[in-house]
């Protein structure tokens, strides 16, 4: 595997755990760092940071990224009001319950048509090219909205290096489903899969996730890797990624079987096209103002100048 | 229960059912209303509905549970106005912040008292919410259960019920039974495929409304068995 060294984070970086953890996280942490430091002496396995439940500065570099004028949503904000069904419902759910999540040791499983099939350490993959700040818009389905600065790099990088066979068409998302670590919820067909056509995952914006304000993804926010696609409805980006899969045909993803009108396999922003229960003509900017402002919504959730050329000839109305 | 320990009672239940709006109020006071305060007021407003019009239709089966509860009845109808005053909120919720009303600018095109201004934000959004009406069922059937609580509301009165005549009035009000199930349905097809967060307050109505035909189906098994007793005497 290409990936060689431990992340070189000194001690001083990595921020106090008691900063971060509430009592519950407190327990599961030191339970889990007892057994991560069981696991240490038994295997002296690669180094993983110590640190890996708090959430851990990264070393970033400038992005590449169209600039975004508004002003960033609150950290708290944005890790305090999350949809990750996986851990409840409610959008206080996952802050709430993701502290049981291991986002240490973990691997993603590369499989599909692709010549390069392996399973990477998500340490290694992290490590693979230089993690880059990139602040984007993030609309849900729900009409709400935030700015986020995202950490990590380009989606396509790591699959120029699993190398595709020319029959993959599209890639598919596994989340983690471990009911040791999560809840599940009936009513859901656990995995959630979520999936790309090939140009859209391709696509430099397109950004294999590990951070957010400059630190490790916390983990109702999908730890320890996601994708986000910022021109796509918020659950299109698939969170705690464990395995990804290329294939020929369209996959089956999560939403778009529960309820296809609901939500398309496109899930393109577009403020034209109503969702059947509301408009999607305007959104809830969540920002550091007590009651947010409603804004219209732009089309491609304002990446139109980026990205609408992958859909030309389309029928956005039909394909949604 | 005398007179005045009723009205001891009606006033505590009177500030017990008003607690949530000055919850709300004082929640808005202090930007305490979540990441996201539209929907919280939205889901606030919607529970607190929902939970008093319950509420009232326990009543009759809780007050049937025995003779010496019979005073319970007093306090439906302030409950059932309640019902309508936290569903009248809703509603305004809706209007003003959840339909893309700009509730920021209309203040301040108000407070320059630019009425033209207010017309037009008021414009923008108005045809949103006729297409909800017209496309949307959760909406239709959320709006249809606020007219029915309207319509109870406004013939809540002593002096109403008295000029429409006991029977009609009753017959009119039996129409609760519809706001509440209008209510529930309302709250299943807003949530998303899955979401089985409406199932608690479903099952509750369930209970009350079987709760009625239950008490008939028991007290006729009661007067059949009483009649051999009476004529062995």
């Amino acid at each position: 595997m290409l990936i060689g060294k431990a992340p070189e984070f000194k001690s001083s970086e990595i921020t106090p755990r008691e900063k971060f953890l509430n009592r519950r996280n407190l327990i599961f942490g030191g339970l889990a760092a007892a057994g991560l430091a069981y696991e240490w002496r038994k295997k002296m396995p690669p180094l993983y940071t110590p640190s890996v439940l708090a959430a851990t500065k990264l070393p970033t570099v400038p992005g590449k990224a169209p600039a975004v004028s508004d002003t960033v949503t609150p950290q708290g904000k944005a890790t305090s009001y999350n949809n990750f069904y996986e851990f409840g419902t409610d959008k206080a759910d996952p802050k709430a319950n993701a502290g049981k999540l291991h986002t240490r040791p973990w691997s993603v499983k590369i499989d599909g048509l692709v010549n390069n099939p392996q399973t990477i350490d998500i340490d290694a993959l992290m490590r693979y090219r230089p993690l880059e700040d990139r602040t984007y818009r993030f609309r849900c389905v729900e009409a709400w909205s935030m700015i986020i600065p995202w950490v990590g790099y380009s989606l396509s990088e790591l699959i120029k290096f699993v190398d595709p066979k020319p029959s993959a068409k599209y890639i598919e998302f596994y989340t983690l489903a471990d009911r040791k670590q999560m809840d599940l919820p009936g009513g859901f067909d656990w995995p959630y899969t979520e999936g790309l056509r090939m140009d859209e995952a391709m696509h430099p914006l397109t950004l294999l996730t590990f951070g957010s304000y400059g630190q490790t993804l916390e983990n109702q926010q999908g730890a320890p890797v996601r994708v986000i696609v910022p021109w796509k409805y918020g659950f299109k980006s698939a969170k705690s990624i464990v395995r990804m899969r290329f294939s020929d045909a369209q996959p089956q993803t999560t939403w778009n079987q529960m309820a296809a009108e609901e939500y398309g396999f496109y899930a393109n922003v577009n403020p034209a096209h109503s969702h059947p229960r509301w408009s999607q003509a305007h959104e809830r900017r969540i920002d550091s103002s007590v009651f947010p402002r409603t804004i219209p919504t732009l089309p491609f959730n304002g990446y139109g100048s980026e990205v609408a050329a992958l859909y030309t000839g389309m029928d956005l109305n039909r394909s949604y | 229960m005398t007179t005045r320990t009723i009205r001891y009672i009606k006033s505590a239940v009177f500030l017990l059912a008003l607690a949530p709006f000055l919850v709300l109020g004082y929640r808005f006071q202090t930007g305490n209303l979540g990441t996201d305060p539209v929907q919280w007021i939205t889901h606030f407003t919607g529970n607190w509905t929902v939970y008093l019009l319950l509420a009232s239709l326990a009543i009759t089966p809780v007050r049937r549970l025995s003779p010496a509860l019979g005073w319970l009845v007093r306090l439906r109808r302030m409950l059932g106005l309640f019902a309508f005053f936290y569903a009248t909120l809703h509603l305004l919720t809706y209007v003003f912040l959840f339909s893309g009303f700009d509730l920021t600018g209309a203040l301040t095109s108000l407070r320059a008292h630019d009425l033209a201004a207010l017309r037009q934000q008021w414009l923008a959004v108005w045809p949103t919410m006729v297409d909800d009406i017209k496309k949307r069922r959760f909406i239709q059937v959320g709006l249809a259960s606020y007219v029915i609580l309207l319509a109870l509301a406004v013939t809540s009165s002593q002096w109403v019920m008295r000029a429409m005549g006991g029977k009609p009035w009753q017959r009119l009000h039996r129409l609760v039974y519809l706001a509440a199930v209008l209510g529930i349905v309302h709250y299943w097809w807003l949530v998303k495929k899955g979401v089985l967060s409406p199932l608690r307050d479903t099952l509750v109505l369930a209970v009350l409304l079987l709760a009625r035909p239950a008490y008939r189906l028991l007290t006729r098994k009661r007067t059949v068995r009483a009649r051999p007793a009476r004529t062995a005497a």
